[in-house]
């Protein structure tokens, strides 16, 4: 640590700058590669939700149809305005560190503190609206709102209907005998694919599931995203970001602004689907 | 302005960008649901999908850095976004295409084939 680093071009040592690297601008490079690295990581964390989600779609268009109408689509289009308001005070807060303006990092950083609170607020707001409901994941999905009980969800332990069986009552020519209806099962043949379906189609319990667990994976984020945040306001006030280094700012930076991008397309996907 | 004493190779973004950076995706969030509000069939996912990524865009380019930093970073994001199209991809094409095995002559869409 005595050594002095010959990249400081003054010959003082770098209180930031660790010993193994030759001068702070190659320690940021690392630390913003390391970054990305990471940031790719969470992406292909949140595809295996995604894939999951498009395959639902696919196979059961009508399911999500049916289950948008209980989406609140004005308060999710607030959360997506909240969180650009975030992002836009996250990057202001990037670059008030980069130029060591200390009192508007920690006014700016507070602010986005403030905007992701408001955001899961919001989101509180909808579960406890679809809790209310009895809106929820698999087995617990029991609606009691206007429209949604018609069907009841089937059980989600229900067996696929066996295939053979149906095949042969066809042979009667009496009735078109519906697909196999498992989670992974088929949509009904003649379901009208973009309008909401007269009665509530079967398993709308996995449009809940996929909601909560994609909805609720991004809210852990926000939550990891304001403790961190919450460091760097605390490591803020001590002085120790300006002169030249903003590296956990930045980082923090992209991280905040990733769980931004992510919500982008869940605001669509799950809200805006008709 | 005091981005003159900005420290090596760090790109300070002007205030303007962010700030239309900002209105934009502002601007993109309303438009998406605008556009969810005509029925467009199944062209709306693809257009909803558009926006998304128009806006996924600006924040990746202007809030993110990648318009000014190494490249090797879009690389990195970039390169995992393929990754993850191929795996969405794939899933898609094995589903749809199991789908009218499952059940011969039952699945949907195999009506009057």
């Amino acid at each position: 640590m005595s050594t002095t680093s010959p990249g400081s071009e003054s010959g003082h040592h770098d209180p930031h700058l660790a010993h193994h690297f030759e001068n702070a601008e190659q320690q940021a490079d690392s630390a913003k590669l390391g970054m990305w690295i990471f940031l790719a990581t969470e992406l292909l964390f949140f595809s295996g939700l995604f894939c999951a989600y498009a395959m639902y779609r696919a196979n059961h268009p009508e399911i999500f149809i049916w289950a948008d109408q209980f989406l609140d689509k004005k308060l999710g289009g607030l959360n997506t305005v909240i969180l650009i308001c975030s992002s836009l005070t996250m990057a202001w807060a990037v670059r008030a560190a980069q130029l060591g303006r200390r009192r508007a990092l920690a006014i700016l950083l507070t602010a986005t503190l403030v905007f992701a609170a408001c955001f899961l607020g919001v989101k509180g707001i909808e579960y406890n609206t679809k809790w209310k409901h009895g809106l929820l994941w698999g087995k617990y999905y029991h609606p009691h709102v206007e429209g949604a009980a018609e069907s009841g969800a089937a059980p989600v332990t229900a067996p696929p209907a066996a295939a053979p069986d149906k095949a042969a009552a066809a042979s009667d020519g009496t009735e078109i005998p519906p697909a196999a209806e498992g989670p992974a099962g088929l949509a009904p043949a003649n379901a009208p694919a973009h309008e909401i379906p007269a009665s509530a189609p079967k398993n709308v319990q996995i449009f809940f599931s996929i909601y909560f667990v994609m909805t609720g994976l991004h809210g852990i984020h926000v939550i990891a995203g304001m403790i961190v945040i919450a460091w760097l306001l605390r490591r803020t006030l001590r002085g120790e970001f300006g002169d030249g280094y903003a590296t956990p700012v930045d980082n923090v930076g992209l991280y905040w602004h990733l769980v931004d991008i992510i919500w982008i397309y869940l605001f669509p996907l799950l809200y805006l689907i008709r | 302005m005091a981005e003159a004493h900005q420290t090596t190779g760090v790109h300070v973004v002007p205030l303007k960008v962010l700030v239309a950076v900002w209105a934009g995706l502002v601007f993109l969030t309303w438009l998406t649901f605008a556009a969810s509000r005509i029925n467009l069939g199944s062209l709306n996912l693809w257009v909803a999908m558009g926006i998304a990524t128009a806006k996924g865009s600006l924040v990746l380019l202007y809030f993110m850095h990648l318009r000014w930093d190494k490249r090797f970073y879009a690389l990195v994001f970039v390169g995992t976004l393929l990754f993850v199209m191929l795996f969405v991809g794939g899933v898609l094409i094995d589903t749809t295409h199991y789908q009218s095995q499952m059940i011969p002559g039952y699945a949907p869409g195999m009506h009057g084939q």
